[in-house]
């Protein structure tokens, strides 16, 4: 198990390392500069050329992209060339934001997931099959962007009855108006986790269903309760691994959700950086990102390990 | 798409109490706080929120009225005087009495701290982004010295008799709180300290900054009628709008345009004031082949376009544009061609130019997604393309992102970063004669200036050499208003409307004072 966790890890160096040079060529790719953002229209062009040659934007590209790398080695992630603040501060606190919407609408999105996918396979072809798949579909199929204007429409604007944008006091969300400010966007940004889940643990009960260890479990008299225990965890291996994809994509923010309802987070953040060619911010936030995703992703090959020795090989 | 439906969606909805107590709490549209050291980022809005209520300059804004066009005024300078044997020197007066937010003085010696922050790369306290805005600005300044404590002396490569309208866009922050912080300005963006009205108490980037009443304010009639106010980045209109109407927030700036009958019904106010602020097509005059070369294809396309109708489009947000400055504003003049939607009289001189409908001008126009005080670019331009389409004028668009137009506008039009176009969507500031030199003096041109279109015209260059070293006003004045005369008639531009710079707030704010300026004066505003 430990070799099977150390080549995991050994994996993801060769990643991060492409992920930070496919971010720098890509930024370099795209037209204009942060030198042409920071300043007005009407700035001369010698003024523009000054300040690329102060933050060494007049360097060759890979001249540039060694620097970062040298920094980052050291943990310095740079400033940004907009703000003049420490990358890190804005990253720290962005990724914390993120984190507050992610997790709940991780653990409200798979739960609801994994219960109404587990409900449709047990009554399959039934209404009520019919209604949850309805439901999952929809969850995915609805821009969450809309969703979201939907709910501040009825909840904020009609009744007023819960915040319609920002994060309110910052901080761990433990007051009521902390929580209010919570819950139209996790409730947003949970649909397509509870739509993808509960489709997948459908399919995979369904199949589960139909193979012949099943039958002997019936035969064997054991309780309806106890089989489908059995069913979900020969189900968890795959419905895990799509949950941690489907986590990693919360953590990288939602920059229509974010928008929507103003909230400070990575999405918002990878948002502004991209429209400033901020590149210090750009390139620590996409690595940080990548590397909680490698990270999530190692955890739930490992989960998976544990739950089926055969994935050990 | 999304702005239209959403602002539909929400403009359905009830109004809802706001709960603001003694302060203000104001949606901006720029995506993120303004930067807090004293010269903001976020283009004029940042300069709106973040630089004039907290920090101010030498020469400030006459934002006192919404009946006149907002001048100039003495700010820490209380006179100036342009050196009779040298013009390129002006001298300054301080004014005493002055102090920061942290307690330290204002005097000749911080004013100097400050313009080596801008002006010398080499100093301790240079801030790179800071600089690069004011010299954009400023471009002009040669030296400064200190005279006495309160007076002092600053020179120009050239003369400029307009060089007070250049200085209201250099503010001044405190060199006893960049060096009481270390010497940083990453930290002193977050304990900063100007000598404006309001002072920062606390700033969360992207997130909010806090302003708190400046009491011991040294003008006594512009201490600030608030206790604070709450400025937050609200890019997205529809955000805005749901805030405002959630009773978040008490003010937004830029209100959709669909939303604005819903919100006047719900009781809500939207301010509007008419001053000249263009949003023009800026054409190419350069490029070889270009058929705006031709004045009379210019001026055929400034009779063909419908600004009425473009301003409906707008629910009323703009007023059509008809020169450089306003229709009706002394700065105006009696130009030849008084521009009106007359498609026939547009394809008379197409016919003139060589041009009908068997052989229609064919033009590209570069216009972005989006950017600072670019109005609805994408339904603004379309509806443009329709209406000049009656005329044989077919329009094809360049659309590209904001920072792409920004790298074209600065440099040669005929390079390579034009992508080719024979136009260009920008929106301009137009409100003094400063701007007027950067836009059209021939030696402007790009990309050693802001000319992009690459306008000449040796009777402009002529007066505004004349007015450069004026010193008499009503001398000024007549050439202004010929200099605008040949801009409409020579029509470098495509006049389409002016900003007319809407904003909703709720009917608790009492006070607020709409100058005929993009600037603002927050002292007045209370809460009810």
């Amino acid at each position: 198990m430990e070799i099977f966790i150390l080549r995991r890890v050994l994996y993801a160096v060769p990643i991060l390392l492409g992920v930070s040079i496919v971010i720098f060529g890509l930024v370099q790719l795209s037209p204009g500069d942060v030198a042409d953002l920071l300043i007005p229209p009407e700035a001369p062009k010698e003024v523009a050329d000054l300040l690329r040659q102060k933050f060494g934007l007049d360097r060759p590209v890979y001249e540039q992209y060694l620097i970062w790398l040298g920094n980052l080695l050291q943990g310095d992630l740079g400033v940004s060339i907009f703000t003049n603040q420490p990358v890190i501060d804005d990253l720290s606190s962005a990724i914390g934001n993120t984190l507050k919407l992610a997790v709940p609408a991780a653990v409200l999105g798979f739960a609801l997931g994994i219960a109404l996918g587990a409900l449709a396979a047990v009554g399959r072809g039934g209404w009520l099959d019919k209604l949850l798949s309805g439901l999952a579909i929809t969850g995915v199929s609805l821009p969450h962007y809309w969703v979201g204007i939907v709910l501040v429409a009825i909840f904020s604007v009609t009744y007023n009855i819960l915040p319609a944008q920002g994060m309110g006091p910052q901080g761990f969300p433990s007051t009521w108006e902390q929580i209010q400010h919570l819950i139209l966007p996790v409730i947003t940004l949970s649909l397509i986790p509870m739509g993808v889940v509960s489709r997948l643990v459908r399919a995979s009960v369904l199949e589960i269903l139909s193979q012949e260890f099943v039958t002997t479990l019936h035969a064997k008299g054991l309780l309806h309760r106890r089989i489908l225990l059995h069913i979900m965890k020969n189900a968890a291996p795959s419905v895990l691994a799509v949950m941690g994809l489907q986590f990693g994509y919360l953590l990288g923010g939602s920059i229509l959700v974010e928008t929507v309802f103003n909230w400070p987070g990575s999405g918002n953040l990878m948002n502004l950086a991209i429209f400033r060619r901020d590149v210090p911010v750009l390139s620590a936030t996409i690595l940080v990102l990548a590397g909680l995703f490698v990270v999530i992703n190692i955890l739930v090959d490992v989960l998976q390990a544990l739950i089926d020795p055969r994935m050990r090989r | 798409m999304l702005l239209a439906t959403s602002a539909a969606v929400l403009g359905l909805g009830l109004a809802a109490p706001a709960m603001a107590g003694g302060t203000l709490r104001i949606a901006m549209t720029a995506s993120d706080v303004p930067t807090t050291t004293g010269m903001p980022n976020n283009g004029y809005e940042g300069m709106r929120f973040l630089g004039y209520p907290i920090f101010e300059g030498l020469v400030l804004w006459d934002l006192s009225s919404a009946d006149t066009l907002a001048d100039i005024r003495p700010g820490l300078a209380e006179s100036w005087s342009q050196d009779p044997n040298d013009p390129t020197k002006w001298v300054f007066k301080l004014r005493h009495g002055v102090t920061f937010h942290d307690g330290s003085p204002f005097n000749a010696d911080a004013a100097i701290w400050n313009l080596e922050r801008y002006y010398n790369s080499d100093a301790p306290q240079f801030e790179p982004q800071g600089s690069a805005i004011v010299r954009a600005r400023n471009p002009n300044v040669a030296g400064y010295r200190k005279i006495d404590d309160y007076t002092l002396e600053i020179s120009t490569d050239r003369p400029l008799s307009y060089f007070p309208y250049l200085l209201v866009y250099m503010l001044y922050s405190s060199p006893t709180q960049f060096e009481k912080v270390g010497s940083d300005w990453a930290a002193f963006a977050k304990a900063p300290s100007g000598t404006g009205p309001f002072k920062i108490t606390d700033f969360k980037p992207r997130i909010s900054v806090s302003l708190a009443k400046n009491a011991t304010y040294w003008d006594k009639d512009r201490v600030p009628k608030l206790d604070g106010m709450e400025l937050y980045p609200m890019p997205e209109a529809t955000t805005r709008l749901a805030a405002l109407r959630s009773g978040q927030v008490d003010w937004i700036e830029v209100p959709p345009p669909d939303a604005i009958p819903s919100l006047k019904g719900a009781g809500y106010e939207i301010v509007t004031n008419s001053y000249p602020h263009n949003w023009p097509w800026v054409f190419n005059l350069a490029k070889e082949d270009s058929p705006f070369r031709d004045v009379k294809v210019r001026q055929a396309a400034n009779y063909c376009i419908d600004r009425d109708g473009m301003v409906e489009l707008l629910n009323g947000t703009a007023e059509p544009s008809y020169g450089f400055f306003k229709k009706g504003s002394g700065k105006f003049g009696s130009p030849a061609n008084a521009y009106t939607f007359d498609p026939d009289k547009a394809k008379a001189l197409l016919a003139e130019a060589g041009y009908g409908p068997d052989k229609p001008v064919k033009a590209k126009v570069m216009i972005s997604t989006s950017g600072s005080g670019q109005m609805l670019p994408l339904p603004m331009n379309e509806f443009l393309q329709q209406t000049l389409a009656q005329c044989n004028i077919a329009i094809d668009f360049e659309v590209v992102e904001w920072g792409t137009m920004l790298v074209a506008f600065r440099n040669d039009p005929t390079g390579p970063q034009s992508l080719g176009v024979d136009a260009m969507n920008i929106s301009l500031v137009s409100s003094d004669i400063s701007q007027m030199a950067r836009w059209f003096w021939s030696a402007n041109m790009a990309p050693n200036g802001s000319n992009w279109g690459h306008f000449q015209n040796a009777e402009y260059d002529k007066l505004l050499g004349e007015i450069q070293v004026a010193s008499g006003d009503a001398d000024v004045s007549a050439k202004v208003k010929r200099l605008n005369e040949i801009v409409v008639d020579e029509a470098p531009w495509l006049w389409i409307v002016h900003d007319l710079n809407a904003r909703a707030m709720s009917d608790k704010v009492t006070g607020f004072v709409s100058a005929q300026s993009w600037f603002q004066d927050f002292t007045p505003v209370d809460l009810k």
